[in-house]
């Protein structure tokens, strides 16, 4: 089973309806012993960083979810799931994240373009996880977010996106992926990611 | 490249498509979760629900509404129509929706904006503007004006009305509507737009009254100057009966998005044909 992680945001029923529609059996929970139990962890998620530390912070998640990831549990960050894994972020001044992966998540510069990047944009593979399993390079995907993260480390960015800037969209290091859009809102190369991470969690099962 | 949105919107009314229309693919026509799976297999980028339900007590079936189109549709989804409080807001994004969509009641109540962005955040709050030109003539005969008492009291927010020596100087000018396009405000829809940007919006769906309806093409010259007075995305409404139409709001228009009715309701086109018109035209869609 797989533990979509209920912290009070980001609209959580459509990654559930997603996992189901692709028969993979995802609870939404904010129970820690159904965190500990579960094979895998998806954190899902949009709106504020700080919100979203602190809403896991109070519920007492983090330790749960850290732990996860570190016994080698497969774990599929959505938007602000990416954005938390790194050290810090520029929202709201300088805020704390989880800092499993280094680097910052940084606003997007002041352009003509249009914040939020919202909407449809391609994602340029660096690497094929095993998400991307039968999905074709340069595909589409829906994003929306104000802010994107800049690793330190190059190995782990899987993918790419063009906004302005050339932004990471995809984050792999061994059993941690991430997407900055939203496979719950980008249809059928969307679900596909959802099953190809609950077939992998199947297998590391 | 961030492609440019096809939205269709579907206008619902106790819970059933308001002249709904039959097709090969869809065997109930009135059921919106039918329709909004029709236009998922189409490519739409987007979809929009407008809950016209007038009676109060009605308001929860577009919840169920929402709910069963969520078990099956994997793309954005945004109601609008009848908002009134954070309530309304937290139920509709519980039951699977994305967005939702505010108009009446952020003129009544611009504040409720900058509280639905804190509590919810900006991506999921779209601000619906419906705007209609001011002709200077039509400026001083039209005294009618439902100007909200927030604006009437404070000073600092008069900045926001119409002016008559703009209108009077030629300048162009739009006064944004409420209650579905029935009572003007008195107030300016291009600072308007920037103000609910201010306050916390992260999208304008704005609808041209005039062009609203007629199949004429949208409002370029509102949609153009709309979508250049604020930092956020515009989705262009109100006028679509052709392709080129779309084509005219997200080039000249400068629109991220463009909402259409009836040309996809009434399979005047498909989502298809419209993506691959634009596709050859050299806009950056999402190929279906």
């Amino acid at each position: 089973m797989i533990a979509i992680i209920d912290y009070g945001m980001g609209n959580l029923r459509s990654v559930e309806k997603g996992f189901a529609k692709v028969a993979i059996e995802a609870e939404i929970t904010s129970d820690i012993s159904v965190i500990d139990r579960a094979e895998a962890v998806v954190l899902p998620g949009v709106g504020a960083f700080r919100d979203c530390i602190r809403n896991l912070e109070n519920l007492r998640l983090i330790d749960a979810v850290v732990r996860s990831i570190e016994k080698g549990k497969p774990y599929l960050g959505i938007c602000l799931g990416l954005q938390i894994l790194f050290t810090e972020s520029e929202e709201f001044g300088l805020c704390k994240g989880l800092d499993i992966l280094k680097g910052r998540v940084k606003r997007f510069p002041a352009t003509d373009l249009k914040i939020p990047h919202m909407g449809w944009n391609t994602v340029k593979l660096k690497k094929t996880p095993p998400i991307m399993e039968g999905i074709e390079d340069e595909s589409f995907f829906y994003f929306v977010h104000s802010y994107y993260v800049s690793p330190k480390d190059d190995d782990i960015v899987a993918g790419t996106t063009e906004y302005g800037i050339e932004f990471t969209s995809m984050i792999w290091k061994d059993n941690i992926f991430a997407t900055q859009f939203h496979p719950e809102k980008s249809q059928r190369l969307g679900l596909k990611i959802l099953e190809n991470f609950g077939n992998l969690v199947k297998r590391a099962g | 490249m961030l492609a440019k949105r096809i939205i269709p919107c579907l206008d619902v009314k106790d819970g059933r498509v308001v002249k709904g229309v039959n097709f090969v693919n869809i065997r109930d026509a009135g059921d919106p979760v039918e329709n909004a799976i029709y236009y998922d297999e189409q490519g739409a980028d987007e979809l929009v629900f407008l809950d016209i339900t007038a009676s109060h007590e009605k308001r929860k079936i577009i919840l169920d509404v929402v709910e069963k189109t969520a078990t099956d549709v994997f793309m954005p989804l945004t109601v609008g129509g009848g908002i009134r409080d954070l309530d309304d807001i937290r139920d509709l994004l519980n039951a699977g929706c994305d967005k939702v969509s505010i108009n009446t009641t952020a003129v009544r109540d611009p504040e409720f904006i900058r509280k639905a962005a804190e509590r919810f955040g900006s991506q999921c709050i779209v601000v619906a503007i419906d705007a209609k030109r001011v002709h200077d003539s039509r400026f001083e005969i039209d005294q009618e004006r439902d100007i909200p008492d927030w604006l009437k009291v404070n000073k600092e927010m008069e900045y926001l009305t119409l002016s008559s020596q703009d209108t009077a100087a030629g300048v162009k000018r739009w006064e944004v509507f409420t209650h579905g396009g029935r009572r003007p405000r008195g107030i300016d829809a291009i600072k308007w737009a920037r103000y609910m940007e201010e306050l916390g919006a992260g999208e304008i769906l704005l609808t041209s009254m005039d062009r609203d309806g007629t199949k004429d093409g949208y409002d370029i010259e509102l949609t153009r100057a709309v979508s250049e007075a604020v930092g956020i995305p515009v989705i262009a409404s109100g006028g679509a009966g052709n392709l080129e139409h779309l084509y005219e709001a997200v080039t000249e228009g400068k629109a991220d998005a463009v909402l259409a009715a009836s040309i996809f309701h009434y399979r005047e086109y498909t989502i298809k044909e419209a993506k691959e018109y634009l596709i050859r035209k050299g806009v950056i869609v999402r190929p279906v």
